[in-house]
């Protein structure tokens, strides 16, 4: 595998887990349980797709194919997402969602503070920019954990289960590979051990703190990488890609 | 004390100009009216949410995915300056919900048409959104405050969404054949309704009278059904689309166009209840709030024990 080879791979990583994320989030729109989540949510569902366009343009420009970020997104089929498993688990209850987005944020969060530091220049600026927007992300999503895990009885055993539940979709996010060894080594890519010890703290921390208990599993679910998805992605794909691939070829 | 000398002040308040602000005198019924009027508008930007959340994870391309997503964002914010602008007058924001949960309140009845393909984004932002900016340029110059200063801002990004929606349909016009006839489809099941949504002709519009006398209206339904017509048809020519009206013609006398006679049982059959997606959008707005419930809970009962800490 070439630099380049791997450098593509890890933009299409990046910007699949944004934009299934920000899929799912942005499912939620108008159905929040209040007004300000409505807004709170489609705001985070916005910067991940913003987020998930700068990388799969950069994907295209360093494939050199001439293929852009539609190109990227709307024709390429389920084998062909890189997102960790855990972006496409479907929204649940408030919960659900809230246990997704702040495991994923507090692992993006330490990721991007990594990242700034890549000696590729678009990939810094981008982590520059992104992590502003995923500082907020983190505490938002934190400060749901800790209101439903402090809040009533009820909120706490569903909040608890949620976090049980998606606990083993968590793995995969510190899994490495050739890819991301041959970047990390190569000062492009993050160091994932890293992430992976300040994400260990800061969840155990925001647990304690919505008096929650720590999932224990120590089993970890994974393919996502590789392109092999729960069953969730095909569904989410076929929304996605719908008029795309019903109309090829046509400007919108 | 809703005595003569009060409501002539009143009156006189009004006639120069000056704005109302909350803690000032008003008539009941002025603020009864105002209530009423800003609480639908409310609810129509919260409903109105609905038609296009519909189509944002099947947008076609990621510039328009961010778009929609981003409009649908900021009705969400407008209905938020518009419950605080009501809660200005007393009212309390909890139980205007609840009268739009149980169907005691009303909404545009706009929004109870159902968005069936991707041109409906095109046409809702073009058409609807423009509509809508008519009524709401009038409202930044209504007597009452806090009302005419949330519209300042609401329009501000109100016709932002018009030119976005405006542009989705042009692209649509001019691309292939099927996108051109999706546009077309769109603007002739969405023309109609966008008339409606200007309310009855001035003549069946009882209570406009007295809200343009307390300068809450400054513009009849007509009056602004006309001009958004005037401007509509120009717009919908320079990209090739053809305006769903046999009766349509300029009129070179008036300097307006003439149209067609509205189909008014439909307008008050929707209005009833009997639109497409009355019965849809209603229990979507109640299926949210009733399965956000345990977690308002959490966030009260947890703002509680915080209080109760700091104490």
């Amino acid at each position: 595998m070439t630099k380049e080879e791997a450098l593509l791979e890890y933009c299409i990583r990046l910007g699949d887990d944004s934009l299934i994320l920000g899929h799912r989030l942005s499912e939620w729109c108008g159905h929040g349980p209040i007004l300000e989540e409505d807004i709170a949510m489609t705001n985070i569902a916005l910067d991940l797709v913003g987020q998930s366009r700068t990388l799969l343009t950069y994907a295209g420009e360093v494939e050199g194919k001439g293929r852009g970020e539609d190109d990227l997104a709307y024709m390429r089929s389920e084998r062909e997402f890189k997102n960790a498993l855990l972006t496409e688990q479907p929204n649940g209850h408030f919960g659900d969602t809230m246990a997704r987005q702040f495991y994923f944020s507090a692992y993006y969060y330490f990721f991007l503070q990594e990242l700034v530091n890549s000696k590729d220049e678009t990939l810094a600026a981008f982590a520059e920019k992104s992590l502003k927007e995923v500082t907020y992300h983190l505490r938002h999503s934190s400060e749901w954990v800790i209101r439903l895990g402090d809040g009533t009885e009820e909120s706490h055993q569903k909040i608890q289960e949620s976090l049980e539940n998606l606990w083993r979709y968590t793995g995969e996010l510190f899994m490495t590979d050739e890819v991301s060894d041959m970047l990390a080594k190569e000062g492009i890519g993050v160091d994932l051990t890293q992430v992976k010890q300040k994400w260990d703290e800061r969840v155990k921390q925001v647990l304690e703190q919505a008096t929650l208990t720590l999932p224990e599993g120590t089993w970890m679910a994974e393919g996502g990488r590789k392109g092999v998805h729960t069953e969730h992605l095909g569904y989410i794909l076929s929304d996605l890609q719908y008029l795309q691939r019903s109309y090829p070829g046509l400007k919108w | 004390m809703e005595d003569e000398k009060h409501l002539e002040n009143f009156q006189n308040y009004v006639d120069a100009e000056k704005k109302i602000e909350p803690k000032d005198w008003m008539p009941e019924a002025y603020r009864k009216t105002l209530i009423r009027q800003i609480s639908q508008h409310a609810h129509s930007e919260v409903v109105g949410m609905l038609p296009e959340a519909n189509w944002i994870t099947r947008a076609p391309s990621l510039r328009r995915k961010v778009i929609l997503l981003a409009k649908v964002q900021d009705e969400a914010g407008h209905g938020l300056y518009l419950y605080s602008a009501a809660e200005t007058l007393g009212a309390d924001r909890q139980m205007l919900v609840e009268q739009l949960l149980d169907g005691t309140a009303k909404y545009s009845s706009i929004f109870n048409y159902p968005t069936v393909t991707w041109a409906d984004m095109g046409a809702i932002g073009w058409l609807v959104d423009g509509a809508a900016i008519m009524n709401q340029v009038m409202l930044t110059r209504t007597s009452y405050g806090p009302y005419a200063r949330a519209m300042v801002r609401i329009c501000k990004e109100e016709s932002f969404h018009q030119r976005q929606g405006y542009e989705a349909i042009t692209a649509l016009a001019q691309g292939s054949p099927e996108q051109k006839e999706m546009a077309q489809d769109a603007l002739n099941r969405w023309w109609w309704p966008s008339l409606m949504m200007f309310g009855p002709t001035d003549d069946n519009s009882p209570n406009s009278q007295q809200s343009m006398k307390w300068k809450i209206k400054r513009k009849s339904n007509d009056e602004l059904r006309q001009e958004f017509v005037d401007r509509t048809v120009g717009q919908a020519e320079a990209i090739g689309l053809t305006i769903p009206d046999p009766d349509l013609k300029w009129n070179e006398e008036t300097g307006h166009y003439e149209f067609g006679e509205i189909n008014w049982d439909e307008f008050y059959n929707v209005i009833k209840g009997n639109g497409p997606c009355n019965r849809e959008r209603l229990k979507a707005r109640n299926e949210a709030h009733d399965n956000g419930e345990w977690v308002r809970e959490a966030a009260n009962a947890y703002a509680k024990k915080k209080k109760s800490k700091a104490a």
